[in-house]
């Protein structure tokens, strides 16, 4: 449920739901976000759904604070609403062209390559939220033995494709983008695609996602 | 094939189609986009009868020089702008806020903005361009919208698909007036900083960094000191909000802004003074004064029914 709301700027609601990141209240977040998505409220222009918080943007021009909190004060988000989530597989190819963070992560973890990918491949992660560029997922959680900060010196360029990790969370390069996190992969899948405006996103907060390891030959041959 | 076109001798530093923007996509990571300075993209349009939504060119500094093809047609030049028009024999200077009649092979060249960053140029029809999610805004990290999301280039051939019949002159004496306070409302991480940081945020002078594009505006000046945590749980973004990284420097998200961010905000800039913001020029000195809510609402209010005066008296 809603902690308290208090506003960002003059023209979004700023929606607490705690400071704790976990799936309980990640799903609460969700059932808000598509609630009010659903009920197309006339001035709300954006939502947007992360760990813990719902931020929700509405024009100045027809309407306001006010009648917005009243608005998702008095909503009715059912506890059994459906969130309709997804599970999906997602390949990976971990050889040495694309791990660029591996012997960073053997140091940081003090494990193995292979202790690495066996603990980050045999396990099913949630996706918590999408956003900072356009469809990257923020996957999670990792075990506490696979956390590691993010570079000192974030790249300028991280490859498309690029899946990697920090903290407690993994996540794709939906597109080449400057970045910090620590690159374990990359994925022949298009997981950000603007060509298909009403589904541009393969991952979509709330889906189970788990990667599947794949050859270097394999990656190469796989959108043939 | 159209026979109305523009060509592009010389693009620009960073010229892109712009509209209205794009909303309700924040969740899957995109961000509004659309014209930096609404009120001077809205007043280009209405000068050469266009619909207040149509696509406008925006460039900022350098702006591009084009070549006309086809036949006669308005356009209109808003901001604070060094242009000239070229004609067969003539070359005028051009003003601001005034429309102009084009024909076969006139040229448009505009030198640079003055002062400020942003500026527009409208035509008096329709761009022959693609839309994404019914916007035609071109955000160049994303690589979303017309011309494959990217800047204009040199060489490259801009079709018409349709000219306004309407073809009367317009005119309107509008001058962009600069401020140096630039009203915030205290951000939900205001809390994070130390006394001596808050004081220093809304008493000292901040210097607009050449790092500073259509994403965010950069600022230098004393640091601001966080004395709880330099990160905070990533959430979402909105633009206006001002997050103070580690370093203790500022940086304003501005309209084509990442949709999520993990750094403290510190406050939000009004909506009123979005439009003024986003022409500080790197080299600019800004100082911020705090307003309260309502008082944000009732400055926007009154600065959208000035810019509904100015488009009904054009």
């Amino acid at each position: 449920m809603i902690k308290n709301i208090s506003n960002l700027g003059d023209a979004a609601l700023y929606c607490d739901f705690g400071n704790e990141v976990n799936k309980s209240i990640n799903s609460q977040v969700i059932k808000y976000f598509k609630t009010i998505k659903e009920k197309n409220f006339e001035g709300i222009n954006n939502l947007t759904p992360s760990y813990n918080k719902l931020i929700i943007s509405y024009d100045l021009k027809k309407t306001n604070f006010k009648e917005v909190k009243n608005y998702v004060e008095n909503i009715n988000v059912q506890d059994s609403k459906d969130i309709n989530s997804k599970k999906l597989e997602i390949p990976v190819c971990c050889h040495e062209n694309f791990s660029m963070d591996i012997k960073r992560l053997e140091e940081i973890l003090k494990l193995s390559r292979e202790k690495i990918l066996e603990n980050f491949l045999n396990k099913e992660y949630f996706c918590y939220m999408t956003g900072f560029i356009a469809g990257m997922p923020f996957l999670g959680d990792l075990d506490e033995n696979m956390r590691a900060q993010r570079l000192e010196t974030p790249r300028v360029k991280v490859p498309k494709g690029s899946v990697a990790l920090t903290e407690q969370f993994a996540n794709i390069y939906t597109f080449e983008s400057p970045g910090g996190w620590n690159i374990l992969g990359n994925t022949p899948l298009d997981v950000f695609d603007s060509s298909k405006e009403d589904k541009p996103n393969l991952i979509n907060p709330g889906d189970t996602v788990v990667f599947k390891e794949i050859t270097l030959d394999q990656y190469k041959n796989y959108n043939e | 094939m159209s026979s109305n076109y523009l060509e592009i001798i010389r693009p620009g530093i960073n010229t892109t189609f712009q509209d209205k923007g794009r909303d309700h996509l924040y969740h899957i990571g995109i961000p509004f986009s659309g014209a930096m300075d609404n009120r001077n993209y809205l007043i280009s349009n209405k000068l050469v009868n266009n619909n207040l939504d149509s696509a406008v060119i925006e460039f900022a500094y350098q702006g591009p020089h084009i070549k006309y093809s086809g036949e006669k047609i308005n356009c209109a030049i808003t901001g604070d702008v060094i242009f000239s028009i070229k004609k067969k024999d003539t070359e005028i200077e051009g003003k601001c806020y005034e429309s102009y009649q084009i024909e076969n092979g006139d040229e448009i060249n505009i030198i640079s903005t003055n002062k400020s960053v942003y500026g527009y140029l409208a035509l008096g029809g329709e761009f022959d361009v693609k839309f994404q999610w019914y916007s035609c805004s071109i955000n160049t990290k994303a690589n979303i919208g017309s011309n494959d999301g990217k800047k204009l280039d040199v060489g490259q051939r801009i079709n018409l698909k349709k000219i306004n019949s309407n073809k009367d002159i317009k005119k309107t004496n509008y001058i962009n007036t600069k401020i140096e306070n630039i009203r915030v409302i205290k951000g939900t991480n205001f809390d994070y900083f130390s006394e001596e940081g808050k004081k220093i945020f809304y008493e000292k002078e901040f210097t607009v960094s050449k790092l500073s594009d259509r994403m965010g505006m950069r600022l230098e000046g004393p640091k601001i000191d966080n004395i709880v945590n330099t990160n905070i749980k990533s959430e979402g973004l909105i633009k206006g909000v001002i997050q103070v990284p580690a370093d203790g420097n500022p940086i304003i998200m501005l309209s084509d802004h990442g949709t999520i961010g993990g750094y403290p905000k510190i406050g939000v800039v009004a909506s009123v003074d979005y439009d003024r913001l986003v022409q500080m020029s790197p080299g600019s000195k800004i100082k911020f004064k705090e307003i309260n809510l309502s008082d944000a609402e009732t400055l926007f209010k009154l600065y959208e029914m000035e810019t509904q005066n100015l488009l009904s008296q054009i």
